[in-house]
């Protein structure tokens, strides 16, 4: 697992790309990823283009950032999600909370 | 000063060991000596000497026999062995570590080496006390901690028991991944019989997960017994987690409520794998899928509680699972899956699918061990005859109560839309105590009283909708859009009286509704066989529970009466007695 962390649009979004399994060894990491940012931009992405699985851990880690980005106010949109991670997120409803393409 | 080393030197030539013993006496080691292989192993059981310099050529026993015993009688203890040996072909020397020895020393001595060699095997036997010392240490720990969880889960079993679930009618495995477990699964009967079952799974598992499942399983046995709608103890779930959970962590729940008489199925699905519902006849198999966030992540205001109601036969059975099933791996890492789930139960038939998906998934997983909470449970409808009358809690102590009053309770729109007045009512009816123990009728009795004045008095739906499975659907989907719009009112006049042996509690229901041609209704009833409608049950329901039921003027009013007599045994005296 890994994540890599890209600055877009003259600092207001950052998009956080997962690789391979995104479950509870991602904890720390997940978090300093968006942490780390100053200024803290005003739009975040999550690719999961090269994410391979994620579970209910990883769930909770997504929730954490949208609390960290606003809470109901956050713009957190998570793109690139292979089927069976769409299951998860679909079965959890968290198309309630992100934005999910 | 620590006590200094004890040294075992065993050499049965006099002056080599005279002076070895010199040599490492001067070293500061406490020297014992021994003159061949059976005083070494006397005078080790004797002195314990922590290490020993061994000649490998004695007579009688030589040492490469002796380093053997003594690594036996050593057991956990590391006794560095230090061969002194005159040999100098390598295998004789790699002979000598074979039979346990940690090193060699070859004649003449050399002092300087000598004194190295000590010296480092005693560093390595102070860190291997060291090492055993931290492992004892953390056993001892962890053997305390197992306590303590046992201690703690016994508490945990007890607040999140699974006693409602051990009926003929349900089946179910919980099979935890470490001594918490994750999953919670907890089953009660509300006043009026019907049986709710809440599935729930936490984030992460353990301690967390307990945490969690405590106050949760205190909610919903508290809110249940107390005659609250799933809706409500579901909102009551989710404000409580909210407040407790850290951020990041939820619960994932499927609440069901069965309700035998209807034959109805009520469900909330948040975030767990949807329930199977499979047909006694026909193989289509119904998914009650997730359409909720799990509960613990949203605010109150944000929180969705509404449920759908389906329609569930004797003999249909509902098979629900957490995702550990779901996501089983095998050697490979390949997940047991939906596919496989749902493939089982439609091969099933009419049978029990429960052993077979069971099986399955053991089989699946194979030796590959287990990587979340197992949790299966299948539930089979039962008629309310095979149910039998339920045992209701028993008082039987009869403190006295009030014995003369009356209580009119009016609700208003606002109400009647965002409040269940059943829990209160029943509280206050369960003053009486000659009605304690007819709380399931009561109960039943309130619960349908007021939903047929909520729903065709004052919202007009028209329960001739509910005459076809589809049209089932369609009516609770019309009844949450009438709740939004509604107005109007419900009234409750309660009158209890008293008199010695005998009492009655006269229950008047009306609503502002236009009313309905009640007497050609009941006609219409009296015809029907049994239980082969959708609707009407409710009325047919009432009119077995209670002493006596009359619809009044236009038929927006009803009236019911509960009468009683010591002579009867408290029993309650029914008009219908059956």
């Amino acid at each position: 697992m890994t994540i890599a962390t890209t600055v877009a649009d003259q600092g207001e979004q950052l998009v956080i790309t997962i690789s391979g399994r995104f479950d509870f060894s991602a904890h720390q990491e997940f978090r300093e990823a968006y942490e780390s940012i100053e200024p803290a931009p005003g739009r975040y992405c999550v690719d999961m283009r090269e994410a391979s699985y994620i579970d209910s851990s990883a769930l909770g880690m997504l929730l954490l950032l949208r609390d960290y980005a606003g809470g109901d106010n956050a713009d957190v949109q998570i793109v690139n999600c292979n089927p069976d991670v769409r299951k998860i997120l679909s079965i959890s409803n968290f198309e309630q909370l992100f934005t999910i393409h | 000063m620590a006590d200094p080393i004890r040294v075992l030197v065993a050499d049965d030539n006099d002056v080599d060991r005279m002076l070895l013993t010199t040599i490492v006496r001067k070293e500061g080691y406490e020297v014992q000596e021994a003159v061949d292989g059976f005083d070494a192993l006397r005078k080790f059981v004797e002195h314990r000497p922590q290490m020993v310099l061994l000649d490998a050529m004695m007579p009688g026993l030589d040492g490469f026999e002796v380093a053997r015993r003594i690594k036996e009688q050593a057991g956990e203890e590391f006794v560095p062995i230090i061969f002194l040996t005159s040999l100098t072909a390598a295998d004789e020397l790699a002979r000598c570590l074979d039979a346990g020895g940690d090193d060699f020393l070859s004649k003449p001595y050399n002092k300087v080496i000598l004194k190295a060699k000590l010296n480092a095997l005693h560093r390595m036997r102070t860190l291997h006390v060291t090492m055993q010392e931290q492992r004892d240490e953390i056993s001892r720990h962890h053997a305390h901690l197992i306590q303590e969880q046992e201690a703690a889960k016994a508490v945990f079993d007890n607040v999140a028991h699974t006693g409602g679930l051990d009926v003929p009618f349900v089946r179910y495995l919980i099979s935890p991944l470490a001594i918490f477990n994750g999953d919670v699964l907890v089953a009660a009967r509300n006043p009026a019989g019907d049986l709710y079952v809440l599935l729930g799974d936490f984030t992460g598992h353990g301690l967390t997960a307990a945490i969690g499942a405590m106050p949760l399983a205190e909610i919903f046995y508290g809110m249940t017994q107390k005659g609250f709608t799933p809706g409500e103890i579901l909102r009551e779930a989710n404000r409580k987690l909210l407040g407790i959970l850290p951020k990041g962590y939820f619960c994932c729940a499927l609440m069901l409520v069965f309700n035998f008489h209807k034959g109805t199925v009520e469900f909330w699905n948040g975030g767990l794998p949807p329930a199977v519902l499979m047909r006694a006849r026909g193989h289509d198999l119904l998914h009650l899928t997730s359409s909720h966030l799990p509960l613990g992540i949203v605010s109150e205001e944000r929180f969705d509680a509404s449920t759908r109601v389906l329609e569930m036969a004797a003999g249909d059975r509902l098979l629900m699972c957490t995702d550990g099933i779901i996501e089983a791996r095998d050697a490979r890492g390949q997940a047991f899956g939906f596919e496989r789930f749902d493939q089982i139960i439609g091969a099933a038939a009419a049978d029990s699918p429960f052993d077979r998906l069971k099986q399955a998934v053991y089989r699946h997983m194979g030796a590959s061990g287990r990587d979340d909470d197992l949790t299966l449970v299948e539930i089979t409808m039962v008629t309310p005859e095979q149910l039998g009358r339920d045992a209701a809690p028993v008082e039987p102590e009869r403190p006295a109560g009030s014995e003369d009053w009356q209580l009119s309770y009016e609700l208003g729109p606002r109400s009647l839309r965002a409040s269940n007045p059943l829990p209160l009512l029943q509280h206050i009816v369960m003053e009486v105590p000659q009605l304690r123990s007819h709380a399931s009728a009561i109960y039943t009795v309130l619960a349908e009283l007021y939903s047929n004045a909520l729903e065709h008095g004052v919202m007009g739906l028209d329960s001739s909708l509910k005459a076809s499975a589809s049209g089932f659907s369609d009516y609770y989907q019309a009844r949450a859009r009438a709740l939004e719009a509604l107005d109007g009112f419900v009234r409750f006049e309660f009158a209890c009286q008293i008199d010695g042996s005998r009492g009655s509690l006269r229950i008047r229901v009306r609503d502002s509704g236009p009313g309905f041609d009640h007497a050609a209704r009941i006609r219409e009833l009296s015809l029907e066989p049994r239980g082969t409608a959708y609707f009407g049950r409710g009325l047919r329901l009432l009119n077995n529970l209670c002493h006596s039921l009359e619809y009044r003027g236009c038929g927006n009013e009803v009236e019911v009466v509960f009468a009683w007599s010591d002579e009867a045994d408290g029993a309650i005296e029914r008009r219908a007695a059956r």
